[in-house]
């Protein structure tokens, strides 16, 4: 019911509150950073003062790979934090401050407000990253060689979905949360939890930051795949969405 | 058909009782005021019938749509304004009227057209292109006005409008809502009696989420209100001393004084009207004034919920 009209009114909120410009200029800026600070650091550790000439022999020449794992190192950390910070306040923010008893009172369905809100946050994250991608693309076409579209597309492609699913998982939290603390509670204890998680041998591998690994596989002619990881994760953002949905509903505003 | 029927509505919150089986049926067309003290349900009320919360049990149909089975078609027969309306602070007046406008599907010619006449109905053209962030909680409630009416909704229900505003808000307020007395029902919520006076055709008043009576005003008042006089004068010893003789007679129920003033409520009004100047006038007292007090709302609410908070 009115899907669009709500999101087109998300949309227009990301950009007059300059969510969409915050999420835009840091994604494109590490975007942008990667392969520099590959390609510069070493030259960068010369330029400082009483650095042992041994040590500068020992770090090696850059290659296209610093680049690639400099540029999934930094959107790994500052895309998944962007995307809790994002998402974390959606829901509770309107309940807190009433706009949500506003206009449920209107012909917008509760699935519908939640819905959009994730769709308008996939949307800015997802043009953010496109920027972020090309800008990295270009640098180190300039500074290295070019990158291989394919196999590139498809590490960002899975680094969405690792965005998506703490976006998920955020509004989820916010949409259990009465209060604007509890939903930032909620939301870095999925973040420890899924991160944490994550991190151990065997378990770590139906996780969504084994997808971060294989994009770097795929970028660096690896042959692993994490297709339980990806299926797990795809299950996971949906899961999320259908739990804040239908708590959403059964919620008194 | 009633515009609003509620039938044994009762809501729990644990052990917290907020309604206790509440029956309540408004006609078409009326501007009702739904009275009671903080606390006393009307709010949870509101909630319920606009869709924002769900009865324990119980029964109520709103425009003739059952609130629990049909959210859709309740959400395009009501208007809503809640006690604090809250809005998208980035938004322009004129933006935000059009996007509720889309919401409800009127076209882009309707859109415009509805949103400068609500504008203008609110008094706030000359703002409709600043941003809502800057209003004023006189202009934010006027605009919450202007929203619950975009698409003409059937009932209208307005939870505590003119509370928290200043006198002169207050006043353009109520002008507001008489201005819609023959175009939608108006279901008003309120804890201040002299809003209910001036604007309301029928009230309800409620205590302990009950209804304790529900009436025409005019027909609540003679049922209920006591039949009073206030008499004044300079010479305090002197009302003091008539005060005590008129407490003696039988006809008077109560007198009580304050500042110079006596408020002589009776039980025999036509005794009063004959023999209270007369007694005045024997007793030698020099007045300043001498009126037939008439009956108020307020003294109504005090006797009902009085009775209700010592049961």
């Amino acid at each position: 019911m009115n899907f669009i009209t709500v999101f087109r009114k998300e949309m227009q909120e990301q950009w007059r509150t300059y969510r969409f410009l915050i999420v835009l200029a840091v994604l494109a800026a590490f975007g942008l950073a990667s392969p520099l600070l590959a390609k510069f650091t070493p030259e960068m550790l010369k330029a400082i003062p009483g650095v042992p000439a041994g040590l500068l022999d020992a770090i090696p020449a850059p290659t296209i790979a610093d680049a690639v794992t400099q540029y999934i190192k930094n959107m790994s950390q500052f895309g998944i934090l962007l995307a809790l910070l994002m998402a974390m306040g959606m829901v509770v923010q309107e309940k807190e401050r009433g706009t949500a008893a506003f206009f449920l009172t209107r012909p917008v369905s509760r699935e519908t407000f939640v819905l959009a809100k994730f769709a308008a946050l996939t949307v800015t994250f997802l043009a953010s990253l496109a920027v972020a991608a090309i800008g990295c693309w270009y640098y180190t076409y300039v500074l290295f060689e070019p990158l291989a579209w394919g196999p590139f597309l498809a590490l960002n492609g899975l680094m969405l979905v690792v965005f998506l699913v703490y976006m998920a998982l955020a509004l989820l939290s916010s949409t259990v949360a009465h209060s604007q603390g509890v939903a930032v509670g909620l939301a870095f204890v999925a973040l420890l939890a899924v991160g944490g998680i994550g991190a151990l041998p065997v378990i770590g591998e139906y996780f969504p930051g084994r997808l971060f690994s294989w994009g770097a596989s795929l970028m660096l002619g690896g042959t692993g795949t994490a297709w339980p990881a990806l299926g797990i994760s795809l299950g996971t953002i949906v899961v999320a969405l259908l739990s804040a949905c239908l708590l959403f509903c059964r919620q008194e505003i | 058909m009633s515009s609003v029927s509620i039938e044994d509505l009762k809501k729990y919150y644990g052990p917290v009782h907020a309604l206790g089986g509440l029956n309540l049926e408004v006609a078409p067309g009326t501007v009702f005021g739904f009275l009671g003290p903080n606390g006393a349900g009307k709010t949870t009320t509101l909630r319920i019938l606009t869709g924002l919360a769900r009865p324990t049990s119980g029964q109520a149909r709103v425009a003739g749509v059952d609130i629990l089975k049909d959210g859709p078609k309740l959400a395009r027969s009501i208007g809503h304004l809640p006690e604090e309306p809250a809005f998208y602070t980035w938004m322009t007046p004129r933006e935000f009227l059009d996007y509720l406008g889309r919401l409800y599907g009127l076209s882009s010619t309707e859109r415009a057209a509805r949103a400068r006449e609500l504008l203008a109905q609110v008094h706030l053209e000359e703002v409709s292109k600043r941003r809502i962030g800057g209003f004023s909680r006189g202009m934010r409630q006027r605009l919450g006005v202007a929203a619950a009416l975009i698409h003409h909704p059937q009932v209208l229900f307005l939870d505590e409008p003119a509370s928290a505003l200043d006198p002169a808000g207050r006043k353009e307020m109520l002008e507001l809502i008489e201005s819609l007395r023959g175009q939608c029902t108006v279901v008003m919520s309120t804890h201040i009696l002299a809003d209910v006076e001036r604007v309301c055709d029928e009230v309800g008043i409620i205590a302990k989420g009950r209804m304790l009576v529900q009436s025409r005003r005019e027909q609540l008042l003679e049922r209920y209100a006591v039949p009073a006089f206030e008499v004044s004068g300079d010479d305090r010893p002197a009302l003091a001393r008539w005060a005590d003789e008129l407490r003696k007679v039988s006809w008077v129920s109560s007198v009580a004084a304050e500042n110079g003033t006596l408020h002589i409520t009776v039980k025999d009004l036509q005794a009063a009207k004959r023999e209270l100047l007369p007694k005045a006038v024997h007793a030698g007292l020099v007045l300043n004034r001498y009126e037939e007090v008439r009956p108020s709302l307020e003294d109504v609410f005090l006797k009902l919920v009085g009775t209700e908070n010592a049961l």
